[in-house]
């Protein structure tokens, strides 16, 4: 039962964000003087927070030792893709009028829009496959293989942000370190495992 | 300088409520309040039913020839978004913080390859002008536009009074420096202070304006008070706000942004929908207000006619 509160809450914590930007837009109309650049800076900063959220479970469970976060971890990707799809849509139909020639032109020629896209690509087979349906298809061990896409979704989210400012930022900086962390984090890990099977390993 | 004090609005202008819309504007009020009392920051509007702060009204201001027809922006959206890195990165942060900034007594100094160095008031280089009304497209480097009624004297008059000598081929900017009063200095946004420059013949262009005002009053703080100059044909950057410095070089000066990004900032940073940007696509822009990025770019941001023959024969991509 305690689980399923903290699983709603979160989920009310995921949907709020965008109630809130919904009712900005079509009810009190006060999303500022430029509401698209509103829109794309709130979806954006809210997928790569969702996305960095889910990539902390892993660590968080380690130092508490186990607990009911990994019931939402699943949850957290899902709107992390979720909010990085309207954030696509915001540019697709006000900045590029669902050009297609446009959307190309930009990948191509720039490092911004082209990392932006790598990771929501690299996010949209996670979300595809996020359910039980799909783990149990797949497989427990090749689902995570899989879902180790999260980490270049992160590394080219967080290079969309650093690239789209115009010079370094507090904030930027502050998420580029987030990523580092929770990168290192695994590196280390793994590292460690890796060291760990060599020492068991026969000679 | 040619100004009314702020006290000649009557009470009939001041409507509050039709301005306080919105939870921002009323946000944003909240933060005006406080310098409320300090600049006569009250909202309210004009003849035209237009918001507008309650700077100081300007007198005997001619209309120009050089203005466009297009619908302008307004008070609100001019003077609430806008770039101004000395008070921080966010859009909304100049009509926050520009308020700290002091601008009186303000001084100009000029200095350089010129026949009257010195130091200037805004009204020594001014006054001997009649004000005029310059509608002027605006186009910002991150593809949105505004159309914006400044108001101030074409750069080449005050630069003929002040005399440059022939060996002159550039002109110099630098804006206020004083990270006490402008809190975006305290970072390392870019290298403070802020600094501009022109071609000489780009500032003796007749469509090269220093404004010091803006719908007919005098420029707020977070709009460059007070005195800025305006290059139409050029990405906003280029017009550098709160001048203190002019200087009459021989040689290209150093810019804020070409120092900061030579690949992305050129030096000419003419508006040309055919250069490519790494970040952002010229070829359209923005109006602000509106949703949609559909507005084609134009060469020289429409003013071809004026001033491309000054870049006759010049690699425009080269010299971006």
């Amino acid at each position: 039962m305690r689980v399923v509160l903290f699983r709603i809450s979160v989920l009310a914590a995921c949907v709020a964000p965008a109630a809130v930007l919904l009712y900005r837009m079509f009810v009190s109309r006060d999303l500022g003087i430029n509401p698209v650049e509103t829109l794309q800076h709130e979806t954006g900063t809210r997928s790569l927070q969702l996305l960095l959220a889910s990539l902390a479970i892993t660590p968080l469970m380690r130092l508490t030792g186990g607990s009911p976060l990994i019931k939402v971890r699943r949850m957290l990707g899902v709107w992390a893709f979720i909010y990085a799809f309207a954030h696509f849509m915001t540019y697709l139909a006000f900045d590029r009028l669902f050009s297609f020639s446009g959307v190309i032109e930009d990948v191509a020629l720039r490092r911004f829009i082209l990392s932006g896209m790598v990771g929501l690509l690299a996010m949209l087979p996670l979300a595809l496959t996020s359910t039980k349906g799909w783990i149990r298809r797949l497989g427990g061990k090749k689902w995570k293989k899989l879902h180790q896409l999260a980490y270049l979704a992160v590394v080219a989210g967080g290079l969309h942000f650093v690239w789209k400012e115009k010079v370094l930022t507090v904030e930027t900086i502050g998420y580029s370190l987030t990523v580092i962390a929770l990168l290192g984090f695994r590196l280390v890990e793994a590292l460690r495992k890796r060291s760990r099977a060599q020492s068991r390993a026969p000679r | 300088m040619l100004i009314k004090k702020s006290g000649e609005i009557k009470e009939s202008e001041i409507t509050p409520e039709s301005v306080y819309n919105s939870r921002r504007n009323f946000l944003r009020a909240g933060a005006v309040g406080a310098m409320g009392a300090l600049a006569g920051g009250l909202w309210a509007r004009d003849s035209f039913g237009r918001p507008v702060m309650t700077q100081a009204e300007l007198a005997g201001i001619v209309k120009s020839p050089l203005s466009t027809d297009e619908e302008q922006n307004s008070w609100e959206q001019i003077t609430g978004y806008n770039n101004f890195y000395e008070f921080g990165m966010g859009k909304d942060d100049p009509a926050r913080y520009a308020h700290e900034m002091n601008i009186d007594p303000w001084s100009v100094k000029v200095e350089g390859m010129v026949g009257k160095p010195g130091d200037y008031s805004v009204d020594d280089l001014i006054k001997p002008n009649k004000l005029e009304e310059r509608i002027y497209r605006f186009r910002c480097v991150e593809a949105w536009s505004a159309v914006i009624p400044w108001v101030g004297a074409p750069l080449k008059d005050v630069l003929e009074r002040l005399q440059p000598e022939s060996g002159a081929k550039y002109v110099a900017f630098e804006t206020l420096n004083r990270p006490d009063e402008m809190r975006g200095q305290r970072t390392r946004s870019l290298q403070w202070p802020y600094i501009e420059g022109l071609r000489l013949d780009e500032a003796m262009h007749p469509l090269t304006l220093l404004a010091v005002g803006l719908y007919g009053r005098a420029l707020p703080n977070q709009n460059g008070a007070p005195i800025r100059l305006i290059v139409p044909w050029k990405y906003g950057y280029k017009s550098i706000k709160s001048i203190v410095n002019i200087k009459l070089t021989k040689d290209e000066p150093p810019t804020s942004w070409n120092v900061a990004n030579a690949r992305e900032y050129g030096f000419y940073s003419n508006v040309n929908p055919e250069v490519s940007h790494p970040r952002w696509s010229q070829a359209t822009e923005r109006p602000l207000g509106g949703f949609l990025k559909n507005k084609k770019t134009l060469m020289f941001n429409g003013y071809a006619d004026q001033v491309a023959a000054m870049y006759d024969g010049m690699d425009l991509s080269k010299y971006h």
